[in-house]
């Protein structure tokens, strides 16, 4: 279709030299092309926030990035949560807390909780839920997964004291 | 002593009440941590080398006569494979149903590829097969279908059309009556008489369908990856349709992004890519997007019902006859007319009732076909008998919490038979504490004091209500399920069973089952579910049916591998099995005194295939139960909320909510919390927020997730969950019911209720979901 297009794309720290149209999506390019496949697609059109992945710290929706646009920025994915196949306190809060059912979601709701703690891990709850409405999860009914973000932000609170 | 057949006495061993050493416990999930990790397998992370990627071109209007289909420029285009129209499938058969006593529903199935007509938005006209998902779908949008218009029918309750010559749109008529239902109305103090209407909605799960087929010549094998459900069923039809041997067929599941009774019904698209896979000899993948989720797996739920009730001067029920419409949507699928049955079935819910009479109209209309979806037939039927109830009230001026007490079966009358059909079974109300449970869900809400402080808030000027709903659940479809216990030569414990799991904690809840019989410890099973390959048998994961079918199966077949350990434990130590008990997987003397011990592992070592002990006897460390039942088990609750509605907007806020649901026995708490609190919001959202909507011509109007409304964390309520278990059922040794469909099943009827009391208005509400504007009118309109 369009010229394929040199990108190098830096996930979790590592480059990844991929070739890709100009109209592939960061989603596609991350599943595809550097094969790792924890970051999920529900919709397609931005609203599902099952893709959300760190671009600059910042929460992003990846299918509705291209993968060019990705060049140059440090992207993390939910492979990148675990340090030396040490759990995240907020994975282990997910686990702990029955934050997940199917799982499908769960990436993109990982990771923008842990965009969350980084930011702010003191935010009230009004702020956390109006944060997390911007995910939707079809399983758990929500109550479990601000329960494990609180419980990850505690122990985070613990760690650092402010 | 073999694995394989149980021994006399064996299957009378029951759980003992109360929580035990891992069941009845809070642990945490087996499933959870690849899930977390980013590591699950989800079916677009399925890939093969050399595979094509399936993009269907699917119809753009709602009944057409297919004049042509042109796909020269498909064909031409770089990277594609092969283009496919119904001429080229031709020889796959319909798509059949499951065997329902509901007859002469075959004409009326679906094609895989459309032929001569297109009957909804979204039906499989063509497929493109290309090398790169992306070309497939460049492709795709080249292929012209040419249809000439014919009229649509949208309206179940409207005079059926035609479907084809020959076939109009009502395939079948569901009836169902015992008692004498015209002395009931003679002798009548009251007729309280409804129209009521429940909305198009659905399971719609995160991840969207996805199908990968792969033919390995080397061993003459078709597998199919990505699925889910009913894998067993789903094997032996694709063998079928297309011809094979089923032990030539294998189904494979990975992780499922979620069910809900849509996903894992065979689909068009699972049959395509199997005879893609066949004829082009490469793996073919295909992915749902999620426009294409929206018109193309099953929708549910639409029904309108005109029900009458006889009741005498205390309002006690004499009888119900209903006559419902269900739109099935274009298409009988896999479930037949499941959905109605149950619903004609289920109906008469937690009452007494002496008389009945239902017919349910099963018609199809130009709309995407529909199936079951979390509590199917019941999620619609607690809605309209629950307003029937508040009707009765409001009409002889009883107390809607009185007038359900005098009709509720009491605990003396379980079990309490009816002469009624469900699901091919005949409804039994197994055991129940009916009105126990409905005390305890009053106080722990704070029922009467609410209605204290909602009278002062209306005083100010608020607009609040409160509303209940009682529901009868039903689960553990039989009739049979098997599973296996295996402890290897390192000790590790394997549970192989013919359930799948569809991302609700199946795993962990089998694996919690078997450490309690076994003695060992739950976190290190293995429990493989989904897969043909491993299990000769099985009836998968739906109707709320695995922890009470494949729990017991497990249940047993543990205690029979325990058995069998501790028989040659006692050989080998010289002492009686009685004396002897397994924990942590290592025999030790139950008496607790030091002594000789054996691991698993050793005693599995012992009666491996080549250790002389084991001459002439089916050797390993294994055994394989069934469970059978006749009858099914059901659940009951109640569900009560506190609402408000916006004056301004119309908008409902629930504001507090309470389930109360007995499920017998709670394997894990936390997980049938999960259940219940997830169950709910699906409910929640068929009640405020989600509808599948049409335009006059049958164009799709939620094709988006932005269109058709999923509750975020921002529309639930503060959920408080009451797990009873006063009511063990006697059917399977374990007293479970299932807790999968409970906090969906009210939910529709419970908000209903609310917002008619918010509204002071009783009986204003007469179908879901209640959508703003809808309450914004009636606010204006109230006096």
């Amino acid at each position: 279709m369009t010229e394929a297009l040199d990108v190098t794309l830096t996930v979790n720290g590592e480059r990844h030299a991929v070739r890709v149209e100009a109209r592939r999506t960061l989603a596609d390019a991350l599943r595809e092309d550097c094969g790792l496949t924890g970051t999920h697609l529900g919709c397609e059109h931005g609203v599902c926030g099952a893709c959300t992945v760190l671009l600059d710290g910042e929460p992003v929706r990846a299918c509705l990035l291209f993968a060019v646009q990705a060049q140059g920025r440090a992207i993390r994915t939910v492979e990148g949560l675990a340090e030396g196949g040490e759990l995240s306190p907020l994975q282990r809060a997910f686990i702990e807390n029955h934050a997940l059912q199917c799982g499908y979601c769960t990436p993109g709701f990982l990771m923008l909780g842990t965009a969350l703690l980084e930011r702010d891990p003191t935010m009230s709850d009004e702020a956390l839920v109006d944060a997390l409405s911007s995910n939707i999860c079809r399983c758990t009914g929500y109550a479990n997964i601000a329960k494990a973000v609180r419980a990850a932000a505690a122990e985070m609170r613990e760690r650092v004291p402010a | 002593m073999d694995g394989l057949s149980p021994r006399p006495g064996e299957d009378a061993r029951t759980l003992a009440a109360g929580p035990g050493r891992v069941v009845g416990r809070a642990v945490t999930r087996i499933e959870d941590l690849p899930l977390v990790r980013g590591e699950g397998l989800f079916a677009a992370d399925v890939n093969f080398p050399r595979q094509l990627h399936m993009r269907v071109v699917r119809a753009e209007i709602a009944h057409g006569r297919i004049v042509s289909v042109d796909a020269e420029a498909a064909r031409a285009m770089p990277g594609v494979v092969a283009v496919w129209t119904a001429a080229d499938v031709a020889d796959i058969p319909l798509i059949p149903f499951r065997a329902t006593k509901v007859r002469g529903l075959e004409p009326y199935c679906q094609p895989v590829l459309a032929r001569d007509r297109v009957r909804y938005v979204g039906e499989p006209v063509a497929v493109v097969l290309a090398d790169d998902a992306y070309r497939a779908e460049d492709a795709a949008e080249t292929v012209m279908v040419e249809l000439e218009e014919l009229p649509v029918v949208l309206d179940a309750a409207a005079p059926p059309g035609e479907f084809a010559p020959g076939h109009d749109t009502e395939p079948t008529v569901v009836r169902k009556e015992y008692g004498d239902i015209d002395a009931a109305f003679r002798s009548a103090h009251a007729v309280v008489e409804l129209e009521l209407s429940v909305g198009r909605h659905s399971g719609v799960p995160l991840e969207t369908r996805g199908a990968i087929a792969r033919y390995d010549a080397a061993h003459d094998v078709l597998e199919l990856h990505g699925t889910a459900k009913k894998q067993h069923w789903n094997r032996d039809e694709i063998a079928r349709l297309l011809g094979r041997p089923p032990q030539g067929v294998h189904l494979f599941e990975g992780h499922v992004g979620g069910g809900f009774g849509v996903r894992g019904e065979l689909y068009p698209e699972d049959l395509l890519v199997c005879a893609a896979a066949l004829r082009l000899r490469r793996p073919i993948k295909w992915i749902e997007d999620r426009r294409e989720h929206l018109v193309a797996t099953n929708h549910s739920r639409q029904q309108s019902h005109r029900i009458r009730a006889a009741v005498d001067a205390e309002g006690r029920l004499l009888g119900i006859d209903d006559v419902f419409f269900h739109d099935q949507g274009a298409y009988v699928r896999t479930h037949g007319a499941r959905v109605a049955d149950l619903a004609a079935g289920m109906l008469p819910g937690p009452y007494r009732l002496p008389a009945y009479r239902v017919a349910g109209h099963f018609r199809l209309t130009n709309k995407t076909p529909a199936a079951t979806y979390r509590a199917p037939g019941r999620y619609e039927t607690t809605f309209v008998r629950e307003r029937l109830m508040d009707a009765i009230a409001a009409r002889l001026e009883i107390d809607p919490v009185e007038i359900r007490r005098r009709n509720l079966v009491a605990t003396a009358e379980m079990p309490h038979a009816r002469p009624l059909d469900a699901l091919g079974t005949d409804v039994v109300l197994d055991s129940g504490d009916y009105e126990g449970l409905l005390d305890k869900a009053l106080a722990r809400f704070g029922w009467d004091a609410m209605h204290k402080e909602l009278a002062a808030r209306r005083a100010a000027g608020e607009c609040v209500g409160a509303g209940l709903a009682f529901f009868v659940e039903k689960s553990g479809l039989g009739p049979s399920d098997g599973v296996r216990v295996t402890v290897d030569a390192t000790g590790a414990v394997e549970v192989v069973s013919g359930a799948a799991s569809v991302g609700q904690g199946v795993e962990t809840a089998l694996a919690q089952i078997c450490a309690e019989a076994l003695g060992v410890d739950y976190s290190s099973i293995r429990v493989v579910r989904g897969r043909t390959d491993r299990i000769e048998f099985g009836n998968g994961a739906h109707a709320s049916r695995v922890t009470v079918m494949s729990g017991s199966a497990t249940w047993q077949a543990s205690l029979a591998v325990r058995e069998m350990a501790l028989e040659c434990a006692a050989q080998l130590l010289q002492l009686s099995p009685a004396e002897l008990t397994i924990s942590e997987g290592v025999v030790t003397r139950a008496d607790g005194l030091a002594g000789p011990s054996l691991t698993l592992a050793e005693i599995a070592r012992g009666r491996g295939p080549n250790s002389p002990a084991m001459r002439g006897q089916t050797p390993g460390l294994t055994a394989e139960r069934w469970f059978w039942s006749d009858h099914m088990a059901y659940p009951y609750g109640v569900h009560l909320a506190q609402i408000r509605i916006d004056a301004g907007t119309g908008g409902v806020t629930v504001e507090r909510y309470l389930v109360a649901n007995d499920i017998g026995r709670a394997i894990n708490p936390m997980l049938v919390e999960g259940q219940i609190v997830g169950g709910l919001a699906q409910g929640l959202g068929g009640a405020l927020l989600e509808e599948f909507r049409y335009d006059p011509s049958g164009q799709p109007l939620s094709t988006t997730l932005a269109d058709y409304l999923i509750p975020t964390i921002a529309e639930m309520p503060e959920v408080d969950v009451l797990i009873a278990e006063d009511a063990p059922s006697p059917l399977n040794p374990l007293g479970v019911k299932g807790a999968g469909e409970g906090g969906t099943n009210g939910a529709g009827a419970c908000i209903a209720s609310a917002v008619d009391d918010a509204l002071r208005r009783p009986g204003a509400i007469t179908s879901l979901p209640l959508l703003p504007a809808h309450l914004r009118a009636l606010l204006v309109e109230a006096p």
